[in-house]
C-alpha cells in the first residue's frame, strides 16, 4: 500500500471545529488521510441537519460553477451531485457526454480542455475507464470529483457508506464489515476497502472467486466463498450490485444460482451480528443479490439512508474543494 | 579507408573477454592490426560490435508522422544499433513482395544504418491464409512475423511452419494464448486489482509458449520467440532447447528494466505489451538471459504519437520507443551487478547475429566494421524530446541512466559521433 500523507495542520479561522482538508481533488479514496476522511464525515453531518430543515440552502459555493460530465449512464449519482451543489448555491450544468463529443470522436482531453475554458470551478466526472479521471485532473484548473472510473474508485460513494455507518454504528473503527458480491467488477468495492481499511476496521470479501479479483487479499481483507462463514458475527453487510452490464461472459452459471449461494436472504443474514445493518448502494436487482423484504425492513436496512447520506457526503466534499481552491487564490494574491 | 582504434576496451561476446587493446578495420572490415589511414585513441572507452535489433518497428508505410526509415535510422545510429531488423505491423502490413521492394527502397535510400526487413507470416496479419513465404524470401525478407498478433488457428499456422520449413525461414512468434488476454491492459495481480484494470495472468506467455514448443516439435520449424517475459515459461523454454528443438528466444528492454509498479498513477508510456511484469518474473528474466536461456534482447521500438498515447490507459495505444535508450537502459544490468559486458553484448549482437546468420556482431578478423564507441559510466538525465525518433513515448523521461554512446560506425563509416 502507498505511503499515506502525513496530516497537514490548518486550524480553520472561522468558528467551528479544526478542519484539516488539502486536497486539490477529490479522485479517490487512495489518497485521502484518515483526518481528511473525519474531518469530511463531520461536516457532512452538519450538512445532513442543514437538509432536514425546511429551508436547505446554503450560499458555500454561491458564485462558482459545477459541471457534470458523465461519460456513462447514471441516475442517482447525478441527481445526488446536482442537488448537492444546488443546495449550496453553484450553477449546476449537466452534460450527457455519452451523447455527445466523444461519439464525434474528440478525445477525452479536449473535451476537458474546451470545457477547462468555460472556467468551470469543480467538475464533477463519471467515466467508464480506469485513471480517465485522473488523467483529466491533470489537465485541467478546476477541483475535479471523481464520480466513478471504470472499476478503480467511487470515493464519495465510500464516504456515504461511512458516514451511514458511522451514524447507524456510532463509530467507523473496530467494526467487522463483510462486502459481498460482484467485487472484481465494482469500484465501490475498492474505495470501500481503503476507506474502511483506513479507519482500522476488519473487511472481510465474500463472493465467487471468479467475481474476486487477483491477490486482493493482500490489501488486509479476508476472503470467503462461503457467505455464510463470512458473515458470521458482522456488524455491517454491504452487498453490491450484480453489474450485469459488466459481464462479458459467464461469470456466474445462473442469476438464480447466485441468488441462491450469494444473495441475502433472512437465514444467511442471521449469521451476522444481530443489529447488523444491510447497506446497498443502488441500484438494486431484487431476487438476484438481495431479498426483497430485507431490503425493505426499517429495522435492518440503511438503504434509504445511503441516498439520504450522498447529498449531504457530496455537499461537504464540494464545500471542502471550494474552499481549498479559495485559501489557495487568496494566498496567490498576497 | 582505414582507422586503428588504439586503448580501446574490446567487449567481444565470442570470446568473452574485455580487454585493453587496439582494432583495425580497412574497406568495411575489421582486418589485422596494422598501419592505418587515420588513429583513433579511445581513451579507455569501450568498443563493441553494433547492436543488431530485431524487431524495430518503423511506421512506413502507412504513419509515418510516427516514426519514418530517416528518423529511426538516427535514433539508430545514437544508440549503436547498426542494424535494425524491421517489422511488418505497419499501415498495410508488409505481406506482400511489391510492398517489401518500397520498404527497402525506403530504409537504403534514407536510413545511415543497416536495415533489414521481416515480413508478415499471414496475408494483414489476420492469421487466415500465409503469404508467399518464397517470393518474400527472394525479395530480402529475413524472418517471417505477425507481431503481436497471435495466429489463433493452429492449423493454419501449422500449415504456414511447414511450408517456412521448406523454405529454411525463420519464423517469430509472439507467445500468448489469445483469448485468456483478450482486453488485459496490465499483468493480473495486487497491481492491477488496486487500479482496476483489466489484467491477464503471466500463464497466458506459457500456454501460448506451449502450444508454439508442440508446433515446432510437429514440423521442425526454425523459431524465435519475440519476447520471453515471465518465469512460469521459462522451464518450457530450457526443456524445448534441451530436446534439441531449432527455438531461440528474445526479451524486450523494457521487461528487463521496468515492472509493473512503475504504471503507477496509469501513466501510458509504460504501456506495452505484453504488459510489464512482477519483480519476481523480472528477476527471472534476467537470470535466464545471464545463463542463455533467453538468447538475445530487442528493443521493441514502437513509435506511438502524442495523441495515442494520451488517452485513459486501456485505451492507450501499447509501445515504447527505445532505440536510442537501448544501451544505457541495458547498462543498468551491468551497473546493477547482474551481467558482464561480454554477456550483455552476447544478447545484443552475438546472439542475433547469429540467430538471423549474419557475419555481423563479432570482432573477429573479417566481421563486418559495424561498431559502437561507448563510455560505460558517463551519468545523463534523459529528456525525452532531444531522442532523434519523431516519436517520443519513451517510459524514461526524466530517469537517471548511465552509459552513453560516444560513436557509431557501420562498414568502418562514422555514423553518429556525440
Amino acid at each position: 500500500m502507498p505511503k499515506l500523507p502525513r496530516a497537514p495542520i490548518t486550524p480553520r479561522t472561522k468558528a467551528g471545529p479544526v478542519m484539516t482538508f488539502t486536497q486539490a481533488h477529490l479522485l479517490g479514496i487512495e489518497h485521502l488521510h484518515p483526518s481528511e476522511i473525519t474531518t469530511l464525515l463531520d461536516l457532512a453531518d452538519h450538512y445532513v441537519d442543514l437538509n432536514r430543515q425546511p429551508h436547505k440552502h446554503s450560499d458555500a459555493l454561491r458564485g462558482l460553477t459545477q459541471v457534470n460530465m458523465f461519460f456513462e449512464n447514471s441516475t442517482r449519482t447525478q441527481a445526488s451531485f446536482e442537488l448537492a451543489g444546488k443546495r449550496l448555491g453553484a450553477d449546476v450544468m449537466n452534460m450527457a457526454m455519452q451523447a455527445s463529443s466523444i461519439k464525434k470522436g474528440e478525445t477525452l482531453i479536449d473535451t476537458a480542455m474546451t470545457l477547462n475554458a468555460m472556467h468551470p470551478d469543480l467538475l464533477v466526472v463519471r467515466h467508464p475507464h480506469s485513471g480517465a479521471v485522473d488523467l483529466l485532473a491533470q489537465k485541467v484548473n478546476c477541483a475535479v470529483l471523481n464520480a466513478g472510473d471504470g472499476r478503480h474508485e467511487h470515493p464519495t460513494q465510500a464516504l456515504l457508506d461511512a458516514l451511514t455507518i458511522r451514524r447507524a454504528k456510532g463509530r467507523l473503527h473496530r467494526l467487522s464489515i463483510a462486502i459481498c458480491g460482484d467485487i472484481a467488477h465494482s469500484r465501490v468495492a475498492r474505495s470501500n476497502i481503503m476507506l474502511l481499511g483506513k479507519m482500522e476496521n476488519r473487511v472481510r470479501l465474500i463472493g465467487p472467486p471468479t467475481l474476486m479479483p487477483a491477490q486482493i487479499s493482500e490489501f488486509g481483507c479476508e476472503v470467503f466463498e462461503d457467505m455464510r462463514e463470512g458473515l458470521k458475527d458482522v456488524d455491517v453487510v454491504m452487498m453490491l450490485r450484480l453489474q450485469k452490464e459488466r459481464m462479458d461472459g459467464g461469470f456466474i452459471p445462473s442469476e438464480r444460482e447466485y441468488y441462491h449461494r450469494y444473495g441475502l436472504d433472512a437465514d444467511k443474514l442471521s449469521y451476522a451480528k444481530p443489529d447488523a445493518i444491510v447497506m446497498h448502494p443502488g441500484p438494486m436487482n431484487r431476487g438476484v443479490e438481495i431479498d426483497g423484504e430485507i431490503a425493505d425492513d426499517i429495522n435492518r436496512s440503511v438503504i434509504q439512508e445511503q441516498v439520504e447520506m450522498g447529498v449531504a457526503v457530496r455537499m461537504a466534499a464540494m464545500d471542502l474543494l471550494a474552499q481549498g481552491r479559495r485559501a489557495k487564490t487568496a494566498g496567490v494574491m498576497v | 579507408m582505414s582507422i586503428c582504434f588504439t586503448n580501446a576496451r574490446l567487449i567481444d561476446p565470442e570470446t568473452g573477454t574485455q580487454e585493453i587493446g587496439s582494432l583495425t578495420v580497412a574497406d568495411g572490415h575489421i582486418v589485422e592490426n596494422g598501419p592505418a589511414r587515420e588513429m583513433i585513441n579511445c581513451g579507455g572507452k569501450c568498443l563493441a560490435p553494433g547492436i543488431i535489433d530485431i524487431g524495430v518497428k518503423v511506421c512506413e508505410p502507412g504513419e509515418r508522422h510516427k516514426e519514418s526509415y530517416r528518423s529511426a535510422g538516427l535514433a539508430a545510429a545514437a544508440g549503436g544499433v547498426t542494424t535494425m531488423v524491421t517489422r511488418p505491423d505497419t499501415t498495410p502490413a508488409i505481406d506482400s513482395p511489391e510492398v517489401l521492394e518500397f520498404v527497402r527502397r525506403r530504409a537504403n535510400e534514407v536510413a545511415p544504418v543497416n536495415v533489414l526487413v521481416m515480413a508478415a507470416l499471414t496475408k494483414g496479419r489476420e492469421g487466415r491464409e500465409m503469404t508467399e513465404i518464397g517470393f518474400l524470401q527472394d525479395a530480402g525478407a529475413v524472418a517471417f512475423t505477425d507481431c503481436d498478433h497471435v495466429v489463433r488457428d493452429t492449423k493454419v499456422y501449422s500449415r504456414a511452419l511447414t511450408y517456412a520449413r521448406s523454405l529454411n525461414a525463420l519464423v517469430i512468434a509472439h507467445v500468448q494464448e489469445p483469448t485468456l488476454s483478450s482486453g488485459a491492459a496490465v499483468t493480473s495481480g495486487k497491481f492491477a486489482s488496486l487500479r482496476g484494470l483489466p489484467g491477464v495472468s503471466p500463464m497466458a506467455e506459457r500456454m501460448g509458449l506451449d502450444r508454439d514448443i508442440a508446433l515446432i516439435e510437429m514440423t521442425g520449424v526454425r523459431y524465435h520467440v519475440d519476447q520471453i517475459t515471465t518465469a512460469r515459461a521459462l522451464p518450457a523454454l530450457e526443456r524445448a532447447k534441451a530436446n534439441g528443438l531449432d527455438i531461440t528466444a528474445g526479451v524486450s528492454i523494457h521487461h528487463l528494466t521496468l515492472n509493473e509498479l512503475d504504471v503507477a498513477d496509469y501513466r501510458t508510456f509504460f504501456k506495452v505489451k505484453p504488459p510489464l511484469r512482477s519483480e519476481d518474473d523480472r528477476l527471472a528474466v534476467i537470470d535466464a538471459l545471464a545463463n542463455g536461456t533467453i538468447d538475445l534482447i530487442s528493443s521493441m521500438h514502437t513509435p506511438q504519437d502524442e495523441e495515442s498515447k494520451r488517452l485513459p490507459f486501456e485505451e492507450a495505444a501499447s509501445g515504447a520507443v527505445a532505440m536510442e535508450t537501448l544501451l544505457p537502459a541495458a547498462m543498468r544490468l551491468v551497473h546493477n551487478g547482474y551481467l558482464d559486458l561480454p554477456t550483455l553484448w552476447r544478447a545484443l549482437s552475438l546472439a542475433p547475429a547469429k540467430r538471423l546468420g549474419l557475419p555481423a556482431g563479432r570482432l573477429s578478423i573479417g566481421a563486418p566494421a559495424d561498431l559502437v564507441l561507448f563510455d560505460p559510466d558517463t551519468p545523463f538525465v534523459l529528456d525525452r524530446f532531444k531522442l532523434h525518433s519523431k516519436s517520443k513515448n519513451t517510459p524514461f523521461d526524466g530517469a537517471r541512466m548511465q552509459g552513453r554512446v560516444d560513436a557509431t560506425y557501420v562498414a568502418g563509416r562514422q555514423v553518429f559521433s556525440r
